[in-house]
């Protein structure tokens, strides 16, 4: 044996000799073509020399259905077809193929076998030469195979209705696929469930509220044939629809209220979640829903809802923390992007293909930057939204303003004569400067910038510390006579800015410049200045403040509401002209530090964006005019618009002193100048940023660059379509694409059935589970597109279909057949989401107010809850009146302390997008339906309306309690225990006054008088175990 | 007096009474009725198929350890003033970081040509086992052979939120599952009334915020469950106002007919979990508030750990890690955010080590003294480490600071398997990267896993189509950490 074993390594040892000098007779021959180069070679043997290093190496992942990278080394056809990322094996050419590449290590890829020990040298060897001798590969060492493609990167295709048996089961056609495969299991459908059941079902699914008891009574006394029918369209048509399956939306759209990471501010976006449930309560087409919110900025004429909708991506989270780089987590909001894009519109695990071609679906990771690069090229604005109020209130005050500017110009006579006096001497300024490009920033404390194109920096991240920005410059000119610093406005600040203060402002403390010889670094002495002029100031913050070397003066850019979002400069004059022989370089000190910085919530005034610039003008000179007045100026006089003509005469009457009690009558006007609310929106970036491959997803090692373009594997882009968000998402509602339909549709069977008919929503990739009921899902999908797209149409469906209408009773049968009821011969039975865990019991108590929209609100969080958070605790003013008892949706959601009634339930944190809920059942669950305050407060409220309104007697009382919760009327086994425990609480409370206060009384403060509380106490104790079952919060 | 002349006469004398009950902190837990104490659980109803998920789990192999305690030192302590004494800082104090060092690190604050700075503590061997401790951890010198140092972690982030979030799920995405999550799921809770992964904290909030302890895609009842500072540790663990025990007692009986008469009508399974977990809040009503209760300790112990009853406290959380640790619970993790020194740290860390280092050590010698430790594994570090380079900025008014440094920093881990008084890994002579034994984070949760009985490449769990694990596709056992 032994000896034998020493006889086959001195055979492969002279047989790797000969390989090697073969590989090497390939490379210098390959120019005669592809056959010859390995003549003098052994012949490599596929089945006797290959076939077994397949087997051994590769066959685990590379072989059978779901081929990894779906490269198939079993069957010759498919493994010369190649995989994701194209050929692998080049007959004649074994060195340039991938295969052989992959395997010995070559390029960036990890080595092949993955995770397993590398191949022999020789077993190398004898694949190359087999390739170079032209991958002869006989059939029959070869699987008869084709790789289908998946089916979910087909588009579907509409589908025959299947033949079922029991016909008269039947009431439209998701009941024919249903009933065909129940049918196949030898299982019945189970009865309908009663009108009471039907009632609350489609309530709870429909607007994710209770029905009221006038509603149950009027569907279970309405007899008409189409009674079921009117009640899916009330719901349908009701405002409370967009809330319910808004909320959904918003999961997969990670919407919350704040940033993120430590910081965690919070953020204005709930214009967006309006959005939302406007556009699902007019039925929006799904097509257009997606084109709005991935690109409703970049439509022609956008209007400022659609400019809203793109929301949807600004969900991403943002590091505000000190000291980050702007630059790592403006990439991560990228790629949050992308993998929101994938989950909620694709169904697509695209995100897996961040680092390395996806290991089981057909995207290469140049495709995934690809796509990245649709996403990568956009500004960020915060935009405002008006409401009505604010437009109207503003037009009020122009209106008036005019009015006192149309007195002014018809009662001055020699208005025209002073203005073109000024008009001519304001045109004589030249623009002498020079703005410094050559620049490097640092921020004293934690911040960093973007350095943009005008040469201008914008600060980015942590905004939370007072600031001082040093620039360093390097100029060539000599004599530089002064300096002049420009705050600018930009669609990414608060307001716009120039500053980062939430409305826009800054503060200036402190300039200061040193200067010196470029070729001697370190080497600066400061310079003398004469003076500092700005083009604005109020009086009691002067621009000399900023060179009077005093931190506890500052100037302000604060001109008033309407006003004080504008450009601003500073001109600052050298005593003597500075420069250097070789170059000058320039150290800038611009601090925004004082003892007395006011404390405006949610960021410090620094300064947002500006830019330097040097000047050796003789008199350097502050250029006083808006950018937009001094270009009319250069409009001839006849040629100007009226309107033009009074936008420089609103200017000119500011600094004519004889207008000065009109301007002081206009500033007072000013002063009540409304602001609306803002949204987070995009906007194109003027010139595209690159997008390169990022090496192993390390934003730090950029490789090649990419253009914008789709996964090869799916459906192209349609013809026409811009490379840019616009064309992404018109390639995603493309008639042609086979995911998007199938996805959505399956969402939302999802919620109507507690699982997709595919059980992963998130993942219609190759590692999926095939669907329960493929041909559904098809009919469904086409449904869906070629029928404009119409959510509200495939709810519909789906509700008025006896597959839906089946009772949710589990048999012992059923259970064992079907435990987890795939095969829907019974409706699911589903504890209802945490917000509506919440709304029922706001709801059955009375409290529950059903405004739609507006801001976040802040019911009660408790003690010590916001603690968990970073810092100091955010300001949580619970709100007060309907506020406290909106619908659960509408509750502030910090990221960092996710309000902790609903996160308990299962709400997700909305750190990255989510399309299936978890559905857990646990005592901390109890714990807060027991005795959360809100919970207590329902009861208490549930308790006294049960005692005003529920009936003449306990028992009356105790069914109408019931009923609000439940929806149905108590059994007498039912309303015997309830009774039992009624009569037992109010034995304990006859007479303890003092208990029956402490119990029923939601606010001590406040007590109802006219009710006797001992009589109400027990009722207490009674709501609190109804609005607890487990009935109460499941949809039947 | 009439009916609503009382009323308002008992609301006022409840208003009075509310403010006395709350500023005192008289809550349920005190006046609960004894005779509930040994209250037996009624058994789950019959049909009752669905497995617990925090039923106790077997792991891949046999564990050496079987539960946790994380002391995690959030802000990141500065090994340089703790653990990594360095000499030659002492030669090169004030002069700039040698260029090719920082060249291409872009640092969180300061500037990339910032000084060298040498510790202001001075360092002296400990134990047998010799290990170089600062004077700032006198305790600790005293535990110092229990306990094995790595002075060669390096992590992948810089800034404290990512940084806190893959120290703990291995990810600086959020959205993956922490340890604690991970262990919980894979080994269940040996706890029958309280949660299986418990947070505690003090100082400050947290930067990574509940993703810290969150369950990322894993079922929700593995998310560590925080437990507040003051009044319940468990949210809504008290019985509204009015409220009595007898009445939960009652209203819980109801609840359990009513349910488990639906369960009859609906065959819902469900609806017997639920069941389940009323009856498991209730019992956990009694449990929790007895478990905080440290007054019932020794002198000696309270003495030993620093801990005060009623007061919120790092040392009360050692403490109350050792009781938690003791009644079942697998995961129980400290948070104390205050470390971050940019400024000062020389005071600061001697500060945070007056604050901390007594109980810490106690908390290891209390374990090893009731025969705990063995199967409890210590762990103690924060999120990345400090420079050796000076951070220095009057205008942030900061001085004589350390900023964030993720190439070498230090932890150590003890109990569970841990060689005991063993120190691994050098960084050079500047402190500034590692040049003996790197222990990357994967590494360590690797580690940790192992020691529960994990093969750290096998605890997975399908989402998206992967296979997640805690250490994402990296990790390597450090064998020399293991006894």
């Amino acid at each position: 044996m032994t000896r034998l074993k020493t006889w086959i390594c001195c055979f492969w040892t002279a047989g790797l000799i000969i390989f090697y000098a073969a590989g090497w007779a390939t490379e210098a021959s390959s120019a005669e073509g592809p056959q010859k180069g390995t003549a003098g070679a052994q012949r490599v043997d596929f089945e006797r020399d290959v076939l077994p290093i397949f087997k051994a190496s590769c066959y685990r992942c590379h072989a059978g259905e779901n081929p990894r990278g779906q490269l198939r080394l079993d069957s010759r056809t498919l493994a010369l077809k190649g995989g994701v990322s194209g050929p692998v094996i080049l007959p004649g050419d074994g060195r340039r193929s991938r295969l052989v590449q992959r395997i010995m290590g070559l390029g960036d890829e990890p080595r092949m076998p993955f995770q397993s020990p590398p191949l022999t040298p020789e077993q190398i060897n004898l694949i190359i030469t087999w390739i170079d001798q032209g991958a002869r590969w006989p059939d029959s060492a070869s699987v008869e195979a084709k790789l289908e493609k998946h089916w979910a990167f087909v588009a579907p295709v509409r589908p025959p209705l299947p033949e079922v048996r029991n016909k008269a089961w039947v009431r439209n056609p998701i009941d024919n696929f249903v009933l065909a495969k129940l049918e196949q299991q030898g299982l019945n459908p189970s009865p309908e469930a009663t009108k009471e059941t039907l009632i609350r079902r489609l309530s709870l699914d429909l607007v994710g509220l209770p029905p009221t008891l006038e509603e149950i009574d009027q569907f279970v006394a309405d007899t008409s044939p189409d009674a079921y029918e009117k009640l899916v369209e009330r719901l349908l048509s009701s405002p409370h629809y967009g809330e319910r399956w808004g909320r959904h939306w918003l999961d997969a759209a990670r919407y919350a209220d704040t940033n993120g990471f430590e910081k965690d501010r919070p953020r204005s976006i709930w214009p967006y979640r309006d959005w939302v449930i406007n556009a699902l309560n007019r039925d929006m087409p799904f097509d257009q829903f997606t084109i709005e919110q991935l690109a409703g900025d970049l439509l022609p004429n956008p209007t400022l809802e659609q400019r809203i909708a793109t929301g949807f991506l600004r969900n991403s989270m943002l590091n505000e923390e000190g000291g980050v780089d702007p630059e790592q987590f403006r990439v991560e909001g990228i790629i949050d992007r992308v993998d929101a894009i994938g989950k909620a519109f694709l169904g697509l695990t695209i995100n897996c293909a961040q680092c390395h071609t996806h290991k089981f679906d057909p995207i290469q990771q140049r495709e995934y930057y690809q796509f990245y690069a649709f996403l990568n090229s956009d500004d960020e604005p915060e935009i405002e939204v008006p409401g009505e109020d604010v437009k109207k209130k503003r037009a009020e005050i122009l209106e008036q303003i005019a009015k006192i500017e149309d007195d002014l110009i018809a009662k001055d006579a020699d208005l025209a004569r002073r203005m073109a006096a000024w008009e001519e001497e304001a045109r004589k300024y030249e623009d002498k400067w020079e703005v410094l490009r050559e620049t490097e920033i640092f921020a004293a404390f934690g911040v960093k910038f973007d350095k943009l194109e005008d040469g201008s920096f914008i600060a980015r991240g942590d905004n939370s510390t007072s600031n001082n920005y040093i620039v360093k410059a390097r100029t060539n000119l000599k004599n530089i006579t002064g300096f002049r610093i420009e705050f600018l406005t930009d669609p990414s600040l608060p307001r716009s800015g120039p500053g980062r203060a939430p409305d826009g402002r800054f503060f200036f403390t402190e300039f200061s410049v040193e200067a010196g010889p470029s070729d001697r670094p370190g080497a600066v002495e400061k310079v003398a200045l004469s003076d500092a002029v700005a083009d604005f100031a109020l009086p009691d913050y002067p621009a000399k403040n900023v060179i009077d070397g005093d931190l506890k003066t500052h100037w302000s850019s604060d001109a008033g509401p309407g006003r004080r979002n504008q450009n601003r400069q500073f001109v600052f004059k050298t005593k003597g002209p500075i420069g250097f022989d070789g170059g000058t370089q320039l150290v800038f000190q611009i601090a925004q530090k004082q003892d007395e910085m006011i404390n405006l919530e949610g960021g410090k005034p620094n300064i947002g964006r500006f830019r330097l610039s040097v000047t050796t003008a003789a008199n350097p000179q502050v250029d006083a005019l808006p950018a937009a007045v001094r270009q009319l100026l250069y409009v001839p006089a006849r040629q100007r618009t009226r309107q033009q003509q009074r936008e420089i005469f609103s200017y000119y009457r500011t600094i004519d002193p004889r207008f000065a009690e009109a301007n002081k009558a206009i500033d007072e006007l000013m002063k009540g100048w409304p602001y609306g609310a803002t949204t987070l929106a995009l906007a194109p970036r003027q010139t595209p940023r690159e997008t390169r491959i990022f090496k192993r997803g390390d934003w730090r090692r950029p490789g090649e660059a990419v253009t914008p373009g789709v996964p090869a594997a799916l459906h192209p882009l349609p013809a026409g379509a811009p490379p840019n968000r616009l064309g992404l998402a018109r390639w995603i509602v493309d008639k042609n694409n086979p995911l998007t339909p199938r996805v959505i549709v399956n969402r939302i069977w999802q919620q109507y059935f507690g699982q997709g008919l595919v059980t992963t929503p998130e993942d219609f990739g190759t590692r999926c589970e095939r669907p329960s009921h493929p041909e559904l899902l098809d009919w469904l999908a086409t449904e869906f597109r070629d029928n404009g797209w119409s959510m509200k149409r495939i709810h519909r469906l789906i509700v008025t279909s006896a597959t839906y209408r089946q009772s949710s009773r589990v048999t012992p049968e059923l259970r064992e057949a079907d435990p987890y009821n795939r095969w829907l011969a019974r409706a699911p039975r589903l504890r209802v989401e945490a917000e509506i865990v919440r709304d029922i019991a706001l709801a059955a108590s009375g409290l529950l107010s059903r405004k739609i929209g507006g801001p976040s609100v802040y019911p009660p969080i408790p003690d010590g809850v916001l603690n968990l958070g970073y810092g100091k605790p955010m300001a949580w003013e619970t709100s007060k009146g309907e506020d406290r008892h909106r619908r659960a949706m509408y509750t502030f959601w910090k990221r960092s302390v996710p309000y902790p009634s609903l996160s308990v339930f299962d709400a997700p944190n909305a750190d990255f997008s989510c399309t299936r809920r978890i559905r857990s059942n646990t005592p901390l669950q109890a714990l807060t339906t027991l005795n959360d305050a809100i919970f207590m407060e329902a009861a208490q409220a549930l308790a006294l309306r049960v005692w005003r309104d529920g009936g003449a007697d306990d028992r009356a009382r105790m069914i109408y309690a019931f009923r609000l919760c439940t929806g149905r009327r108590p059994d007498e086994t039912e309303l015997g225990e309830l009774m039992a425990l009624l009569q037992e609480q109010q034995r304990y409370f006859a007479g303890r006054t003092a208990a029956a206060v402490y119990v029923s009384a939601a606010d001590l403060n406040s007590i109802p008088e006219d009710v006797d509380l001992h009589k109400v106490a027990p009722w207490v104790i009674v709501a609190r175990t109804l609005l607890n079952l487990d009935e109460t919060i499941t949809r039947e | 007096m009439n009916y609503a002349d009382e009323i308002r006469h008992e609301a006022r004398k409840l208003i009075t009474r509310r403010h006395f009950f709350k500023e005192c902190g008289i809550g349920l837990g005190a006046i609960a009725l004894a005779s509930l104490l040994n209250e037996k659980l009624a058994a789950a109803p019959q049909g009752t198929r669905g497995a617990n998920p925090l039923a106790p789990r077997q792991p891949h192999f046999p564990a050496r350890a079987r539960q946790v305690i994380y002391l995690f030192q959030a802000g990141a302590p500065s090994q340089l003033d703790l653990f990594d004494y360095k000499p030659e800082l002492v030669k090169y104090n004030g002069k700039p970081v040698p260029q090719e060092l920082v060249k291409d690190i872009n640092y969180a604050f300061i500037r990339p040509d910032a000084g060298l700075y040498a510790s202001e503590l001075k360092f002296a061997k400990y134990g047998q086992s010799g290990a170089e401790l600062s004077e700032a951890m006198p305790h600790l010198a005293e535990v110092v052979d229990e306990i094995a140092i790595i002075r060669s972690m390096v992590t992948d982030a810089i800034n404290h939120a990512p940084g806190q979030i893959f120290m703990n799920t291995g990810s600086v995405q959020f959205g993956r599952p922490s340890m604690g999550a991970w262990v919980t799921y894979g080994l269940g809770s040996e706890s029958q009334d309280l949660p299986g992964f418990v947070v505690l904290s003090s100082a400050g909030g947290t930067s990574g915020g509940a993703s810290n302890w969150g369950c990322g895609f894993l079922p929700t009842v593995y998310q560590g469950v925080p437990f507040r500072r003051t009044g319940d540790p468990i949210l809504a663990l008290s019985n509204p106002r009015g409220i009595t025990r007898q009445m939960q007692r009652q209203t819980l009986d109801t609840l359990k007919k009513l349910n488990e008469h639906h369960l009859a009508l609906t065959g819902d399974e469900e609806i017997a979990t639920r069941i389940n977990s009323f009856e498991l809040a209730y019992r956990m009503q009694e449990s929790a508030p007895e478990l905080m209760d440290i007054s019932r300790e020794s002198k000696e112990t309270l003495a030993m750990y620093g801990a005060e009853p009623g007061k919120a406290s790092y040392a009360n959380n050692c403490l109350l890690a050792r009781r938690l640790i003791e009644r079942g619970v697998r995961f129980v993790q400290l948070f104390h955010e205050a470390w971050d020194h940019h400024s000062e740290v020389a005071k600061g860390v001697r500060a945070q080590c007056r604050q901390t280092d007594q109980a810490t050590a106690a908390l290891v010698r209390d374990l090893k003294q009731r025969g705990l430790l063995d199967s409890t594994i210590v762990i103690w570090g924060g999120e990345f480490g400090r420079t050796p380079m000076v951070e220095s900025n009057p205008d942030a008014g900061r001085s004589l600071g350390r900023d964030h440094h993720n190439k070498a920093f230090t932890m150590w881990v003890a109990g569970g398997g841990f060689k005991p008084g063993i120190t691994i890994g050098r960084t050079d002579d500047l402190g500034f990267n590692v040049v003996e034994d790197r222990v990357h984070v994967h590494d360590l949760h690797a580690t940790i896993l192992r020691l529960l009985g994990f093969d750290h490449e096998k605890l997975t769990y399908r989402f998206q189509g992967r296979d997640f694990r805690l250490t994402d596709v990296h990790g390597v056992v450090v064998e020399k950490l293991l006894a």
